[in-house]
């Protein structure tokens, strides 16, 4: 049997990529080394924020929102506002030029006084100094991007395998690609790659070489707690977000760094890093000293140096390509997936891709 | 604290406190740290001031020996410290403990692991009612206040445990409506030949019987509770005949009590050092998934050691050799000459160790278990969530216990999945058609224990806090 696509990376990017190339007519199948939706997808903050988003992925954003909402419940999303806040007059400057940017892009943000904050987030500091709102902002639940997916496949008749590592690829001379696992050989005529972190080492399966690194983000998460806060709470250099969840658990992100590496397994906390943001939480609102944390983790988000994404063909093998390294990427992968699955089809993506191709300048901010 | 230990022993029971003893004793720098009150974990637990004059048991008298040993020894004992997260700080050990609300940092060259036992209890209809507690933690309860579970109760589950704790209940004047065991006489005779070599815990157990007779408290050999009665409190439980699988066949009675005690054996508590790279292996003879650990304690991870219970369930004696064992091994990579015969020691430890393991045994936990829930059974308790929803996720996909924590939080909670992921794997199993072994348990996460946020965030200035430069806009 040879599929018209094997897909290698059952995260957000493969899945969602997944189902549009079958809607339009593929035979796909994906494989994961792990369990489906259990790398980053499966253990990000799940903040679906335009206030912390690249000002150039911002429509790509605004059309992820969309399809967030389309999921609806069983993604666990809740679309709750989101404030932004600065503590102090350098944080504030910054909180102004980077927001009026995203609003410029199309993001309904606004600044907000200091006395409309407290009517809506009484337990938060009296320390802040601006803030800004954004009524699309809320969150989904990471935890069942694996379940979701899982579903979505089965309905659609994609097959999929987990726990099945793709260990070496070699195109045959007739143009097809023997994909190796360790459940066996799998024959596809296009090819996929959509391993998140672990990018990097799957391409070089292909002798390309991509220039991926992985940063390690950590995210805690408290007991239930009594109601605290009702919104998406983010801070002006985006190294806090927040939000409690229905079930009254408060999860607490931002990208503080831990350790590790991809290859090694699931990386470490640090807790020279976990505790400035645990800091951070408790500086914006108090109460949050009394709950408990119950767990901390962390997991890989890829990136390129320019930071932006590689969604295309990938350089010098045809036939194969490549979709990955999207910053805020659980908010975008529902939609750059649709565009992707397009490319693929040989349709015109409705909006441009991102050449892997390209030559990569360091990113300034 | 920032000067650097020789070696940090986490866990102060008869393995821990022992390790401590025999490192400091081989002239190392040894800090021990415990979140207790006094040294002797679980079952060499002191009392409280308040039942001081209570008469001694040999737990306690166990207890106070090495309380004593401790007391006199240069060990630096660090009691009330809830280690929280270890990590690897360059040629050091970094055990963060929670003390006196704070968070700090403990260093050490060497780190021995001493964590211990946690009990497993299978659940069964009703399990969750008040008025049940488990096994271990009603010794818990007798060792440290001298209270008893209720005016009547039920006690019930494998293992050596539902004698002991039905005569501490009579001897502290509770009533013992009934012991409901699935063990057989037969299984107890296995046991006997092993336990002959130990004829003072024969005794022992002997005097339970002879009480346990005398008061005619009705033993219900090979039969277990399948169901808890009452909704607000326990009025009662239904007991019910188990096969040779304990597969439970008929109900037989219901026996009335205002409270339960349900225990089916321990479980080693693997999560540090998992999170410290060791392999695990299913066994079990051991109690489940145990870290893999040379009898001498030392595991491919250097100068990191394991002993006790937490690396396999062979009981107090076997621990308190073995922490012995473990300590001067530690003491004598770090190039001490040690003082004690180490083969000598390791003999004594398969004597004891030899015990131990026919007592586990006696807990092994068999097929027909899965059958002693119903669909509306609680299976993890600290999020609600009944058996039918884990098999639905099962059912629909989730081939792992990290899926099914994923999928419907079981896990999630307080206790981090430690008490529902033994019964979350067999249903995974069962499903699959696989055996137990093929299903690791969930990723385990910092921190240990719970930690309120505060404690973790310490006092800061916030324009001290090393905020790293924003992200690329
Ligand atoms: C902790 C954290 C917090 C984050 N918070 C947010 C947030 O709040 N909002 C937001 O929008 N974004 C957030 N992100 C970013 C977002 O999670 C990622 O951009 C997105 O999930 C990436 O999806 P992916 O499919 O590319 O990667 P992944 O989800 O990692 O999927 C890659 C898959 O490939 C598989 N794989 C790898 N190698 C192989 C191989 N050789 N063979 C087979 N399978 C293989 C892996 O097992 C994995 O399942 C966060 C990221 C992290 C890590």
């Amino acid at each position: 049997m040879t599929y018209d696509i094997a897909i290698i990376g059952g995260g957000i990017m493969g899945c969602s990529t997944a189902l549009r190339v079958v809607a339009g007519g593929m035979k796909a199948i994906v494989l994961d080394q792990g369990d489906l939706g259990q790398g980053a997808s499966g253990v990000n903050a799940g903040t679906l924020s335009l206030q912390i988003k690249r000002v150039k992925l911002m429509p790509y954003a605004l059309k992820g929102h969309h399809l967030w909402e389309e999921m609806g419940a069983a993604v666990g999303f809740a679309k709750t506002g989101g404030y932004t806040l600065a503590f102090n007059d350098r944080e504030a400057e910054l909180l102004k030029e980077r927001q009026t940017m995203k609003a410029e892009a199309g993001a309904p943000i606004e600044f907000v006084s200091n006395n409309r904050l407290r009517a809506a987030e009484p337990g938060l500091t009296q320390k802040v100094v601006a803030a800004s709102y954004c009524a699309e902002d809320g969150y989904a639940n990471s935890s069942l991007t694996g379940q979701y997916y899982r579903g979505c496949l089965q309905d659609a008749g994609i097959e999929y395998r987990e726990q099945n590592a793709v260990t070496a690829i070699k195109k045959l001379k007739a143009g097809i690609f023997e994909i190796a696992t360790p459940q066996g050989v799998v024959y596809a005529k296009r090819l996929l790659l959509a391993a998140g972190a672990w990018l990097k080492p799957l391409a070089a399966l292909l002798d390309v070489n991509l220039p991926v690194n992985a940063r390690i983000n950590t995210v805690s998460v408290t007991e239930r707690m009594p109601p605290l806060m009702s919104s998406v709470i983010g801070h002006a250099t985006g190294l806090l977000t927040m939000k409690q969840k229905a079930n009254g658990t408060v999860l607490i992100g931002g990208g503080w760094q831990g350790r590790g590496t991809p290859q090694e397994g699931r990386g470490e906390v640090d807790v020279a890093s976990v505790r400035p943001n645990l800091a951070l939480a408790q500086y914006a609102l108090p109460a949050l000293g009394d709950a408990r944390v119950l767990r901390s983790w962390t997991g890989f988000e890829a990136n390129v140096p320019d930071f932006y994404p590689l969604a295309g063909a990938l350089p010098n093998v045809p036939d194969a390509y490549v979709l990955g390294c999207v910053r805020g990427g659980y908010t975008i992968g529902p939609y750059i997936g649709q565009l992707m699955g397009n490319f693929i089809l040989g349709r015109e993506p409705e909006m441009p891709l991102f050449d892997p191709g390209r030559t990569f300048q360091e990113d300034t901010i | 604290m920032t000067d650097v230990f020789d070696i940090a022993v986490v866990g102060a029971g008869p393995a821990g406190g022992n390790a401590a003893l025999a490192a400091a004793r081989n002239g190392l720098r040894v800090v021990l740290l415990d979140e207790q009150p006094q040294a002797g974990g679980q079952v060499w637990r002191a009392k409280s001031a308040a039942i001081l004059k209570a008469p001694k048991t040999i737990e306690t008298l166990a207890g106070d020996v090495l309380r004593r040993a401790i007391a006199s020894s240069d060990v630096t004992h660090l009691h009330g410290a809830r280690v929280w997260q270890i990590s690897r700080e360059g040629d050091n050990w970094q055990c963060h403990i929670l003390r006196d609300g704070k968070s700090e940092p403990v260093q050490a060259t060497s780190l021995i692991l001493a964590p211990g036992a946690r009990e497993y209890v299978q659940p069964v209809q009703g399990w969750t009612t008040p008025g049940v507690i488990g096994l271990a933690g009603a010794t818990a309860l007798f060792k440290q206040n001298l209270i008893v579970p209720g005016q009547r109760t039920v006690v019930s589950g494998t293992g050596p445990l539902v004698f002991y704790v039905a005569s501490e209940i009579r001897r502290l004047g509770g009533e013992v409506a009934g012991i409901v065991t699935p063990n057989t006489r037969r299984d107890w005779l296995q046991a006997l030949p092993v336990m002959l070599g130990k004829p003072k815990l024969l005794m022992r157990g002997a005097v339970w019987m002879v009480d346990l007779m005398l008061a005619r408290v009705p033993i219900y050999w090979g039969h277990t509770v399948t169901e808890v009665l009452g909704t607000t409190q326990v009025s009662g439980v239904q007991v019910s005949k188990l096969d040779a699988d304990w597969t439970p066949k008929m109900q037989v009675t219901t026996l009335q009590a205002d409270s339960l005690c349900l225990g089916h054996g321990l479980i080693p508590q693997i999560e540090a050092a998992q999170m410290l790279g060791v392999g695990i292996t299913h066994d079990p003879a051991s109690g489940g998934w145990v870290p893999n650990a040379q009898d001498d304690g030392s595991t491919n991870i250097g100068n990191l050691y394991l002993c006790g219970d937490g690396t396999g369930i062979r009981g107090a004696d076997a621990a308190a050799v073995q922490g012995r064992v473990t300590g001067m091994r530690a003491a004598s990579d770090l190039g001490s000459d040690t003082d004690q015969d180490m083969r000598a020691a390791h003999n004594e430890w398969r004597r004891a160790a030899g015990f131990g393991m026919a007592m586990t045994a006696l807990s092994i936990p068999r097929a027909g278990m899965a059958r002693w829930t119903t669909a509306e059974t609680i299976v993890c308790r600290c999020e609600g969530i009944i058996k039918q929803s884990v098999l639905g996720e099962v059912a629909t996909g989730a081939a792992t216990t990290n899926a099914v924590k994923s999928g419907v939080r079981a896990g999630m909670g307080p206790c981090g999945g430690k008490y529902c992921q033994t019964a979350v794997a067999a249903l995974i199993a069962d499903h699959k058609g696989t055996d137990v072994s093929n299903i690791a348990p969930p990723t385990p996460r910092p921190p240990l224990r719970p930690v309120p946020l505060g404690a973790l965030a310490g006092s800061f200035d916030y324009d001290d806090l090393p905020i790293p430069k924003p992200a690329p806009l």
